[in-house]
């Protein structure tokens, strides 16, 4: 079992190491029992003269117990969160009363819990680690600081100052964490234990630093308490803000910003302590919560660790990648591939393409150098990575080549046919396409087992979503190579298997599709594109679909009908085809780019375009949540079928690809994740219902059924 | 009346130290509100839509508890939308105040079925941040002579010629009353534990009562009022009464109300409420009366009041059960005893707020609940209930079961 090391020395410092079972130490019961083991210890210790937390490990401490919020349902267990966190509250109390200096030496990363114990010391040290983030990142996965963390640091920072950490999650460096407020001083790694003793000897007996802020007599919270009534504006005007922001859909960072503002001048120090835990404790029984940990904790886990790679063949590197295309997705590539180290040659058709392509990447650094976070010769650096070129002769030797060309099958078998050859012994060709089949694809190249899809997302440099796709032919070799890669330009890699529109595309199009059919059934065009925001996607649909351009989405249905690939008859939503057909061919409604689409675009804003009254049904309304319903479930019901299918290989993959790459809410969790928290047997019950009133394109699939016969969730 | 002004129920949250040691600091004004109010829903599976009216008592309407406390409980307690609310402030009066002009509304056929109570968070709203004329302007109280109620209180004892041991016995017996009551489950029909929102009991029970209380523990308090009296109060007092040597201050925080939090809500409705909805009435509002007195020594208003009901009901002192007078201080009970010429044993029965505390525009909502419970337990049939009031008022309500 792992432990609280207590070292004494012979000054009297007693320096204790944090060292729990795992790679890192984390706040849980094994943390909970050794804090308190060394809390007693100290208080009985007649001639201790200082105390230095710090760690074993390459981190502080880094977050709490997951697994077990996740599994938390039941009234007894939140009642038994409540006694930890309590207890945990009264073990920093313990150490805030200690007659002598309190210090943390922060050695790597102290987050969420971890933070919360050096806010308890009176002193935080970190060493300059770049890779040393100090921060309460609970909110972002439906949680908040449940352990002091909203109290101490509105008592530090003032409610405002404090928002950016406990609300948005911020994380800093140890220098802007310093500028910030919340530590004291950067030093060196191997200097921070001597600093923190040095700060601990100097401080024995001086009152005023062994007191805290918050037990200091006469103390202000900086900008002053919440009923000031310079504040009381600005408490309403924030939680607007903080709705306007989640939309009102997350519960978490409302009861945050709550027991900020009680803990500023409301409620006395203690009381806010039990009034943040009270708050804090049903957190994970919220659907919301639940969702949040299990994909973007657990389920990012586990498709960053490779559960959809194949096993067994060794890890590589890729060292030397060729990019053809230049373009917004070839120079966003081009960047992530020269900042992960590897040697780009990056080709268009004309030297001054590639060259603006190459470009960008400059671009993108001088706004880090500007900010300070970069300098002039990392940037150089970076850049001498990658080679523009129109010639073809860079090219020989790359282990990878990423074709980026323009979505055309003639197109990208041409560049296919005149540069396969330049790949190294045994290189690997990567197609990116988000909607062309990659089994087809193949067949132009002459080794189909080394060609595979990987479908990048725009802008590639922020996106951090790479959609995989495996023709038929593709080896598991060439999958677990391409997987590598992904992991090696820091991108989340989920696995598919070749069929039209992959996973991504697809799914995100049956919304845009459900949306269309809602405006061509006549109903307020202004409610599709409101409810759609309402449901938690980031944009409301019809905007979202002006921005995609519905003559984009007619001319792929278009191309994949022509190529054979989908039959019309089988169209899910016919009324929603005939009208993006009639809006685009007959009222030439394109899309933002092309003038306007479902809105005309002015320079004062947007507004729908009035032509839309010819299917607009005055008076044809169905329930809110219906129109919510569609939209989601046309999704849902879409990623099950995929699942069903096969093309997914796990739903973790499924659940991370549609929060990173297409928009689901990420309160949902994910569109197979969303079934679990609202009930399989109640998500199939409503499909019926849905199906029933509004066809048969929201019939629960059989994966759906059979897991709503044994209630079995999606995992 | 044209219509009798029915008690359908009458509830109350227990009563903590109203500081921020106390048990309910925590909790804001709005949800101890809004427990009482959930929980009159739940128990008579209440139509919220139905309530005509929320009429709640603070003295304190600012901070947490400002921009009427009332209509704001109602919305965060998931009320129907279509439920007014309103705050009133007649000082410690306004719990009872809300309950009369419910009975009022009611009983004139003006409305049908009305929550009326208050809400007082001491310790999240001291006692005095309102400030206002009668405390903080000097014009006024120069003119007025407007001194501190404490110093009412010891200038009647002074004038009855009430000892320090006197007040101190009766508090005594306040608290072993209270604690015997409490113990005895006395309260439990009327007091709403209150929860947080995991459903976890943050008090239970009043726990201010103090039932170890003795003589000898309660000699031992310095007076509260002295040394403020001899800033200048006691002369300013002293000069509206020359028949008073010096005022001797017998009051200490042990025989004076304590500072405390809680809330209380009353349902008072028609007939055809009782009927429509399916209420048993528990009992009625046979009377109310308020009136006021001289302001400085401010606290001898409730015996006038408690007749001023008496005469309206066309009832007598032998007419009514049981007493309750708010222990605002001891000397404004033993007076309003003495006033009326009844015995200790029919008044305040339960103990009362020097005891319990008195969180100051919930109290004499409060009351009807106490006396509605004791007269089902004694099966008896009427109780006064009479609060003193600053400014020199006095407020009483007279109940009777049916």
């Amino acid at each position: 079992m792992g432990q609280f090391v207590y070292e004494k020395d012979a000054d009297g410092v007693v320096t204790i190491t944090i060292d729990l079972d795992g790679a890192v130490n984390t706040v849980g019961e094994e943390f909970l029992l050794g804090l308190e083991e060394v809390v007693t210890k100290l208080k009985a210790d007649s001639d201790l003269q200082g105390v230095i937390f710090t760690s074993a490990k390459d981190t502080f401490v880094a977050g709490g117990d997951l697994e077990k919020l996740l599994a938390a349902e039941t009234e007894e267990d939140v009642k038994e969160l409540y006694d930890y966190v309590q207890s945990f509250k009264a073990l920093q109390r313990d150490l805030e009363k200690l007659p002598v200096p309190v210090a943390a030496a922060i050695n790597g990363s102290a987050l969420g819990g971890g933070l919360e114990l050096c806010l308890a010391c009176n002193y935080r040290v970190a060493a300059d680690r770049h890779d040393l983030r100090v921060g309460l990142p609970e909110v972002g996965l439906g949680l908040m600081p449940g352990a002091g963390g909203c109290v101490r640091m509105v008592y530090l920072l003032g409610v405002q100052g404090a928002m950016p950490y406990c609300i948005e999650g911020k994380q800093l460096r140890p220098q802007q964490a310093v500028d910030a407020g919340i530590i004291h001083k950067v030093v060196s790694a191997d200097e921070l234990l001597a600093d923190a003793k040095a700060w601990v000897l100097g401080a024995r007996g001086n009152k005023d630093l062994l007191t805290q802020p918050w037990d200091t007599k006469g103390y202000r919270v900086p900008g002053g308490i919440s009923n000031a009534p310079k504040n009381l504006a600005m408490i309403s005007g924030g939680t607007a803000m903080m709705f306007q922001k989640t939309r009102g859909l997350m519960p978490a960072p409302a009861r945050i910003l709550d027991v900020m503002v009680e803990a500023a001048g409301r409620l006395d120090f203690e009381s806010a302590l039990r009034y943040e835990s009270r708050r804090f404790v049903g957190l994970p029984l919220l659907p919301e919560t639940k969702n949040m940990i299990a994909s973007l904790f657990f389920g990012l886990n586990k498709v960053n660790g490779g559960a959809s790679r194949p096993k067994g063949v060794p890890k590589s590197k890729v060292k030397r990648v060729g990019i053809l295309g230049a373009g917004m997705m070839g120079q966003g590539i081009a960047y992530c591939a020269a900042v992960a180290g590897i040697d780009v040659v990056l080709k268009d058709i004309s030297l001054q393409a590639a060259e603006k392509g190459k470009a960008y990447t400059a671009k993108l650094f001088d706004k880090k150098v500007a900010r300070g976070h970069k300098t002039e010769a990392e940037k150089e650096e970076i850049l001498a990575r990658i080679t523009a070129t129109d010639q073809k002769e860079p090219l020989e030797g790359c282990d990878l080549i990423i074709e980026a060309v323009f979505e055309r099958i003639d197109i990208k078998d041409k560049v296919l046919a005149e540069h396969q050859e330049l790949l190294a012994e045994g290189g690997i060709w990567a197609s990116n396409t988000s909607t062309l089949p990659i089994t087809r694809l193949s067949q132009s190249s002459n080794n189909a087992a080394k060609f595979i899809g990987m479908h990048f997302f725009s802008p590639v440099d922020k996106m951090p979503l790479l959609e995989i796709v495996v023709g038929e032919e593709t080896s598991d070799e060439t999958l677990a190579r391409s997987f590598d890669f992904a992991r090696q330009i820091k991108k989340t890699p989920i696995v598919v298997n070749d069929s039209v529109g992959f996973y991504t595309s697809r799914t995100f199009g049956s919304k845009l599709e459900e949306a269309a059919q809602l405006v061509a059934e006549g109903i307020e065009p202004m409610m599709v594109e409101n409810l759609s925001r309402a449901t938690g996607l980031p944009t409301g649909l019809l905007s979202l679909h002006d921005e995609v351009s519905l003559s984009l989405t007619r001319d792929v249905y278009e191309t994949q009908v022509e190529m054979g690939l989908r039959d019309p008859k089988d169209d899910a939503t016919p009324a929603a085809r005939e009208f993006l057909h009639e809006m685009v061919g007959k009222h030439d409604r394109k899309g933002k780019a092309h003038g306007g689409g479902y809105f005309d675009y002015g320079s004062d804003g947007k507004r729908l375009w009035d032509g839309l009254s010819a299917w607009r049904k005055e008076g044809h309304a169905i329930p809110d949540q219906d129109v919510k319903d569609r939209i989601i479930f046309r999704a849902v019901i879409e990623s099950l079928v995929v699942l069903e299918e096969g093309v997914l290989r796990s739903v973790a993959d499924a659940n991370i690809g549609s929060i990173m790459g297409i928009g689901a809410p990420v309160q949902t969790g994910g569109y197979l994740q969303y079934v679990n928290t609202y009930g399989v047997q109640r998500f199939k019950d409503r499909c019926d219902e849905l199906a029933a009133a509004y066809g048969e394109r929201f019939a629960p699939p059989a994966i759906l059924q059979e897991h709503a016969a044994d209630n079995r969730p999606f995992v | 009346m044209q219509s009798e002004a029915f008690i359908f129920d009458a509830v109350r949250t227990p009563r903590s130290k109203g500081k921020s040691s106390g048990a309910l600091h925590e909790v804001k004004p709005v949800k101890l509100l809004g427990g009482l109010l959930n929980a009159l829903e739940q128990r008579h599976d209440l139509d919220t839509a139905y309530v005509d009216d929320v009429v709640m008592g603070c003295t304190s309407p600012l901070g947490d508890q400002g921009s009427n406390v009332a209509k704001a409980a109602v919305i965060n307690a998931g009320w129907d939308e279509s439920v007014p609310g309103v705050q009133l402030d007649r000082f410690c009066a306004s719990g009872l105040e809300a309950v009369n002009i419910a009975a009022a509304k009611v009983g004139s056929g003006q409305e049908d079925l009305m929550v009326a109570g208050g809400v007082e968070s001491m310790s999240r709203v001291p006692m005095g941040s309102a400030g206002g004329a009668m405390f903080a302007d000097v014009e006024y109280v120069f003119n007025n002579k407007s001194v501190p109620q404490g110093i009412g209180a010891d200038l009647i004892a002074t004038i009855e010629g009430w000892t320090r041991e006197d007040v101190d016995a009766y508090a005594v017996e306040s608290q072993k009353r209270a604690a015997h009551a409490r113990d005895g489950g006395r309260f439990d029909r009327s007091v709403i534990p209150v929860k947080d929102e995991n459903g976890f009991t943050i008090l239970e029970r009043d726990d201010f009562i103090k039932p170890g209380t003795d003589m000898q523990k309660l000699g031992a308090l310095n007076a509260s009022f002295e040394a403020i009296g001899g800033y200048g109060y006691d002369d300013m007092a002293l000069s509206r009464y020359p028949q008073v040597a010096a005022i001797k201050h017998v009051h200490t925080p042990g025989n004076s109300s304590g500072i405390v939090d809680g809330a209380s809500a009353v349902m008072i409705g028609s007939e055809k409420a009782g009927k429509d909805l399916g209420l048993t009435p528990r009992g009625r509002i046979v009377s109310t009366a308020v009136l006021a007195t001289d302001p400085i020594i401010m606290l001898i208003g409730p015996g006038p009041a408690a007749k001023k009901a008496l005469d309206k009901a066309g009832l007598t002192v032998n007419d009514v059960d049981l007493w309750e007078i708010n222990e605002a201080f001891a000397s404004v009970a033993m007076r309003y005893m003495k006033d009326l010429d009844i015995g200790h044993e029919v008044t305040n029965v339960n103990g009362g707020a020097i005891a319990m505390g008195h969180p100051l525009g919930a109290t004499g909502a409060m009351l009807v609940s106490t006396m509605l419970d004791e007269l089902e337990r004694q099966d008896k049939k009427r109780a006064m209930i009479s609060l003193c009031v600053g400014g020199g008022m006095g407020i009483s309500t007279l109940i009777e079961r049916v």
